[in-house]
C-alpha cells in the first residue's frame, strides 16, 4: 500500500541552507541530502564499458558486418535547387551487384508521380540503392546520375543570397525572411537620456556536429520483425518514428539497438531517412542492409546549429543597472524550421524587447545541437554586456554581479575570478605590442532537471548478481556507469558488481538524450527499482534471522542490524534466501517534486577565460578557462568533470574555428570535410580548471541535474571578453579567426 | 606521419595529392619503392593497375596473416572488410582526424591512406593487438584510469598514437604529447584526459 509520509531535508550549498519538509509516498526512497552519508556517489568512477572502447571491441553500427549484409547508399541531387525532370533509378540495376533500388520523392511531390519534381538543396536525397559492394554501390549512383535530367533554378544557399530583395524562394512562393512580432518596447528607455546605451551587431556562424560516427544504420527483417541497429541518441523515438513511416509495421515488430554509438550532439534524435531508407531496402531484397552516410553527406545533411544576425542595445544606468535590453535577432534553418536564437536572460535586465526571425535557405536543415539556440545567444548577449560596462566604465565582472542575484551564479563569480587572477587583468586596450594577454566571464543557466520518462528493471538472483535495464542509450557520457553507480548506492555494493543493460528497446523505457536529461531522468528511477529490490531482499532477512525489517540496512556488500552486529549477513549469502527464482523490480520516475520542496531554480554556471592574442597574426590562443558549474547531485566526479571539459571544448572550438561555408554560386557546401571544416585538436587545448557545484537541490530523489549542454554556453562569449580585453577591440563575430582579428584591431587602430 | 616504407620522407599526405588524391592506385606507389616485395606476393608496384588482384601476407598483431586485395584497397578496409577488425574506424577518410591509426613497423600511420598491398612483409599492430596475455597495456588501463574516453570512436587511433609516442619517447612533456597526439581528432572533447592518460602511463602509474 502507498501511504504518504513526511520528510524532513536539508539543502542546499555551502552556508546557503534550505530546511524542507515534503510529502511522500512509502515506495519512494528518501531523497539524498546534504546529511546523506553516501558511499560511492559522487566519487571517481571508472566508465563501466571503459575496456570495451580501449580495446576496440566495442561494436558500433559502423562496426557491423551481418551475414549476407548489402551495403546502402543514397543518389543525391547534385544541385542547390532544381526540378527533377527524369530520373530512372532502373538504371541501378544494371550493374552487377544492385539488389534493390528505393524511390525517394518527397511527401509534397507525391500527388502526381510523374510530374517533375522540386529539390531544394545539394545533397538532398532522391533515391536509394542496396548493393553486395560498396564499389557496385558506387557505380550505380554514378550510373542513375548520368542520365538524370535536372532542371536548375536559382537558388538562395547563403543567408545574405536569401535576404537580397529579389531572392529565389526557398519555399514556394513564401518569403525567405521571417519575423515574429516584437515581444517588449523599450524604446522609450533607451531614448531618455538618462541611461549610458551600447549598440551592436553580433554574428555567430552555422556549426556542424561533426559527430566522429556519421549517421546510419543496419537493418535486418526476421520474418516481420525489424532489428534496427543505429547511431542514435533516442533508441524509443526511433522505434516510434520507423513505426510511423513504414507501412504495416507496429512498434512491437521492431527492436532498436544502440549499444555503442560515436557521437550526437543533438543530431541524432530520429529514426532519419536512412533508418527508413535501410528497413524498406532490406525488406525488398531479403537481406540487411548497412546505410552509414559518409562524411561528406555527415556534414551537409544531418543538421546543423543555424547561424545568427543578432542587433542588440543595451542601457545602463549611473549606478550599474542594466534598465534596458533590446535584441532583434535571426538566423538560418537552411530547409528546416527554427533557427530559434535564445538570449539566455541571466541578467536582471529590467525592460526587454526581443524579436526572433528566421531565414530560409537552399541548405541542410538545422537539428538541435547542444544546448539548442544558446551559446549563439550567448555569445550575442555577453558582448553587449561587456560593451555596455565599457560604456558605462565598469569592469564586466562587477557589471554581471551587480545584475544577477542568482545564489550559486554570485558564489561562482567570486570563485571563478580567483581562480582565473582577474585582479591581474589590466585595464581593456591598454596594452601594446605583439602578444597581448586578456581575461572574460560569462555566465550561463539550464535547467536538465529530468522526466519522468523512464523506468528500470532490476534483477537480484539467488547468486548475487545483480542486474540493472534500461532501454536508453549512452553517448559515451557515461549513462550505462550511472546505472550501476545508484544502484550500487542503494544496494550497498561497488559499481562494478553490477551488470547493466543499455540500448535495446527490448528493456524498459528510457528518455531520449535530449536537453541534458539522461542522468536526471533515469537515476532516480534506478534509485526506486533498487530500492525496491532491497526491501525485498530485507524482508527475506528478517525472516531468517528473526527480526524486523526496517532495523536492517544494506551497506558494504553486506545486509546488516543497525543495533546488533550478530544479525549481519552479506549480500551474497542474504541472496541465497531467494526463493523464487530471483527478485525482480521495476522502478518508476515520478515528477521533479517541484520548486516548493526544493532548493533553487536553473542550473548555474560560470566561465573565465585566458586568452593570449598574436596581433601581429590574429591568432588566438586560450591559456586557461575556468568553468565552474552546478552539477546538482555529482554522480560520477570523473564523468561529471568529462561533461564540463567537453562542453567547453565544443564551446572553444566554436569560438575559434568551425564554420560551415557555403558556395555562392552553385549553392554547395564548400567544406564538407574535417579537412577544411576545422575542429579543435590536442594542439588547441587550452588549461581546463573544472569546478564542480555538488548541491543537494531535493528536485528528485537523487538531485542530479544534467550539464552536458549548460557547460558549452558560455565559453565562446568568455573568450571573447577575454580577446576584448586584450586588445582593446571587439570581434563581433564568430569564429574569431585571424582575420577577424587583424581586421577589427586595425579598424580599432590598435 | 612517414609512409612505412617511403625512403625519400616525403609525407603520404602530400605524396598522394601528388598523385591525384590517391585514387589513382596505380601511380601511388611510384618510383619511390625500389623494392620488389615478392615473397610477400607484391610484384612489381610500378607494373600494377588499381583492380589488379594479390594476395599479400604480413603479420597483423604478431600473427602470419593473408589476405586478398586489390591494388585500390586501403589498409582500413582490408582490416575492417575482411579481416574483422573492427576496433579501427573509419571516421574522414581524408587523413585527418587519425581515427585510423595502426602502427607499421611501430610507426603510426593513418590506414585510410595507406594502400593494403604497402604492408605486404610488414608488421602490424592494430588495437586488437594491445592486450597481452589477456591482459591490457598500461596504456589502455591508463585510457581507463583518466576516462580518456566518451563516445569511444576516436579511442582506438589515440591509443595507437599514444604508444607511438611513448615506444619512441617514454616520458614525453605536455608539450610533447600534443605534438604526438595532433593528428587525432575527439569531438567529445576528452584530450585533457587523455594527456593525463599518457602522462600516467608514462610514470607506470
Ligand atoms: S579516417 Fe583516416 S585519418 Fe580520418
Ligand atoms: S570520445 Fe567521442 S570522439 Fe573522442
Amino acid at each position: 500500500m502507498k501511504k504518504d509520509r513526511t520528510v524532513k531535508l536539508k539543502l542546499g550549498y555551502g552556508k546557503d541552507v534550505k530546511e524542507v519538509e515534503l510529502e511522500l509516498p512509502d515506495d519512494e526512497p528518501t531523497p539524498w541530502d546534504m546529511n546523506s552519508k553516501l558511499e560511492v556517489i559522487g566519487k571517481r568512477h571508472q566508465k563501466v564499458d571503459a575496456v570495451f572502447k580501449v580495446t576496440g571491441q566495442a561494436k558500433y553500427t559502423h562496426d557491423l558486418n551481418l551475414p549476407g549484409m548489402l551495403f546502402g547508399g543514397f543518389v543525391r541531387c547534385p544541385h542547390a535547387k532544381a526540378k527533377v525532370v527524369s530520373l530512372d533509378l532502373e538504371k541501378a540495376k544494371s550493374i552487377a551487384g544492385v539488389k534493390a533500388i528505393l524511390p525517394m520523392r518527397p511527401r509534397r511531390n507525391r500527388r502526381n508521380p510523374t510530374a517533375e519534381w522540386s529539390v531544394r538543396y545539394a545533397g538532398e536525397p532522391i533515391g536509394a540503392i542496396a548493393a553486395e559492394s560498396r564499389q557496385a554501390l558506387e557505380a550505380a549512383i554514378r550510373a542513375v546520375l548520368a542520365t538524370a535530367k535536372f532542371d536548375i533554378l536559382p537558388h538562395s544557399a547563403r543567408a545574405d543570397q536569401a535576404m537580397a530583395e529579389d531572392a529565389p524562394a526557398v519555399h514556394g512562393n513564401r518569403p525567405n525572411v521571417s519575423r515574429r512580432p516584437w515581444r517588449g518596447d523599450v524604446t522609450e528607455a533607451l531614448e531618455s537620456g538618462k541611461l549610458k546605451v551600447a549598440e551592436v551587431t553580433a554574428r555567430t556562424q552555422v556549426q556542424t556536429h561533426s559527430c566522429l560516427e556519421t549517421h546510419g544504420s543496419v537493418a535486418s527483417w526476421d520474418g516481420a520483425h525489424l532489428t534496427l541497429y543505429t547511431s542514435t541518441q533516442n533508441t524509443f523515438g526511433c522505434r516510434r518514428q520507423l513505426a510511423g513511416s513504414i507501412k504495416d509495421l507496429s512498434e512491437s515488430q521492431i527492436t532498436v539497438i544502440s549499444e555503442f554509438m560515436g557521437g550526437g550532439f543533438g543530431s541524432k534524435f530520429m529514426a532519419g531517412y536512412w533508418s527508413i531508407a535501410a528497413a524498406r531496402l532490406a525488406k525488398d531484397a531479403g537481406a540487411p542492409v548497412k546505410m552509414m552516410l559518409d562524411r561528406r553527406e555527415e556534414q551537409t545533411d544531418t543538421g546543423n546549429r543555424p547561424d545568427s544576425i543578432q542587433e542588440m542595445k543595451i542601457g545602463v544606468d549611473g549606478d550599474g543597472k542594466i534598465q534596458a535590453f533590446q535584441v532583434e535577432n535571426i538566423g538560418t534553418p537552411g530547409i528546416g524550421r527554427g533557427a530559434g536564437v535564445r538570449n539566455p536572460m541571466i541578467y536582471d535586465f529590467g525592460k526587454t524587447a526581443v524579436r526572433s526571425g528566421e531565414i530560409a535557405t537552399n541548405a541542410g536543415g538545422s537539428q538541435a545541437f547542444r544546448a539548442p539556440g544558446h551559446p549563439q545567444g550567448s555569445f550575442g548577449l555577453e558582448t553587449a554586456i561587456d560593451l555596455a560596462a565599457e560604456k558605462a566604465g565598469i569592469d564586466p565582472l562587477a557589471l554581471r554581479m551587480k545584475n544577477d542575484a542568482h545564489v550559486i551564479r554570485t558564489l561562482q563569480y567570486t570563485d571563478g575570478a580567483r581562480r582565473i587572477g582577474w585582479s591581474k587583468r589590466q585595464k581593456t586596450g591598454s596594452q601594446t605590442g605583439r602578444y597581448r594577454v586578456g581575461y572574460g566571464v560569462a555566465a550561463a543557466r539550464w535547467g536538465g532537471m529530468g522526466s519522468p520518462r523512464a523506468e528500470i528493471k532490476c534483477r537480484i538472483a539467488p547468486d548475487g548478481s545483480v542486474q540493472i535495464r534500461n532501454g536508453a542509450q549512452d553517448l559515451g557520457v557515461g549513462t550505462r556507469t550511472v546505472l550501476a553507480i545508484v544502484a550500487a548506492e542503494e544496494l550497498g555494493l561497488q559499481p562494478g558488481d553490477i551488470t547493466t543493460f543499455i540500448g535495446n528497446t527490448n528493456d524498459p523505457r528510457g528518455p531520449a538524450s535530449g536537453g541534458s536529461t539522461t542522468a536526471a531522468s533515469i537515476s532516480p528511477a534506478i534509485r526506486q527499482a533498487a530500492f525496491l529490490a532491497s526491501a525485498e531482499l530485507k524482508d527475506l532477512v528478517a525472516a531468517h534471522l528473526k527480526c524486523k525489517a526496517k532495523d536492517l540496512v544494506l551497506a558494504k556488500g553486506s545486509v546488516r542490524h543497525v543495533k546488533d552486529a550478530s544479525k549481519s549477513m552479506s549480500f551474497k549469502d542474504a541472496c541465497r534466501l531467494i526463493r523464487q527464482g530471483e527478485i525482480s523490480t521495476m522502478g518508476k520516475r515520478r515528477r521533479n517534486y517541484g520548486s516548493k520542496g526544493t532548493y533553487l531554480n536553473g542550473v548555474g554556471g560560470v566561465q573565465f577565460a585566458r586568452c593570449t592574442v598574436d596581433c601581429d597574426f590574429g591568432i588566438v590562443k586560450v591559456d586557461r578557462i575556468v568553468a565552474l558549474q552546478d552539477c546538482g547531485k555529482v554522480i560520477n566526479a570523473m564523468t561529471a568533470e568529462g561533461q564540463v571539459f567537453g562542453g567547453v571544448i565544443q564551446g572553444l572550438s566554436y569560438a575559434l574555428f568551425e564554420d560551415r561555408v557555403m558556395d555562392r554560386h552553385l549553392g554547395h557546401c564548400i567544406n564538407g570535410d574535417l579537412e577544411t571544416y576545422k575542429i579543435a585538436g590536442p594542439d588547441d587545448m587550452p588549461e581546463i580548471d573544472a569546478v564542480l557545484y555538488d548541491i543537494a537541490n531535493g528536485g528528485n530523489n537523487c538531485s542530479v541535474v544534467g550539464i552536458g549542454e549548460p557547460t558549452m554556453i558560455p565559453t565562446a562569449a568568455a573568450i571573447a571578453g577575454a580577446v576584448h580585453n586584450a586588445t582593446g577591440v571587439r570581434v563581433t563575430a564568430l569564429p574569431m579567426t585571424p582575420d577577424k582579428v587583424l581586421e577589427a584591431l586595425e579598424e580599432g587602430g590598435k | 606521419m612517414k609512409h612505412p616504407e617511403d625512403p625519400s620522407g616525403v609525407s603520404r599526405r602530400g605524396f598522394l595529392k601528388g598523385a591525384s588524391l590517391g585514387v589513382a592506385a596505380s601511380t601511388v606507389l611510384g618510383s619511390a619503392r625500389a623494392e620488389v616485395k615478392e615473397a610477400s606476393g607484391v610484384p612489381d608496384a610500378r607494373l600494377l593497375k588499381a583492380a589488379d588482384e594479390h594476395e599479400i601476407s604480413f603479420v597483423l598483431n604478431g600473427e602470419k596473416t593473408k589476405a586478398k586485395v586489390r591494388t585500390g584497397h586501403t589498409l582500413l578496409e582490408t582490416l575492417r572488410d575482411q579481416l574483422d577488425k573492427t576496433g579501427t574506424k573509419l571516421v574522414c577518410d581524408f587523413g585527418t582526424c587519425g581515427a585510423c591509426t595502426v602502427l607499421v613497423d611501430g610507426k603510426p600511420v593513418n590506414s585510410c591512406l595507406t594502400l593494403a598491398v604497402d604492408v605486404a612483409g610488414h608488421q602490424v599492430e592494430t588495437i586488437e593487438g594491445m592486450e597481452q596475455n589477456g591482459k591490457l597495456h598500461p596504456i589502455q588501463e591508463a585510457f581507463c584510469a583518466e576516462d580518456g574516453l566518451q563516445c569511444g570512436f576516436c579511442t582506438p587511433g589515440m591509443v595507437m598514437s599514444s604508444k607511438a609516442l611513448l615506444d619512441a619517447n617514454p616520458k614525453p612533456s605536455l608539450d610533447e604529447t600534443k605534438a604526438a597526439l595532433s593528428g587525432n581528432l575527439c569531438r567529445c572533447g576528452t584530450y585533457i584526459n587523455i594527456f593525463r592518460a599518457v602522462e600516467r602511463a608514462s610514470k607506470g602509474k
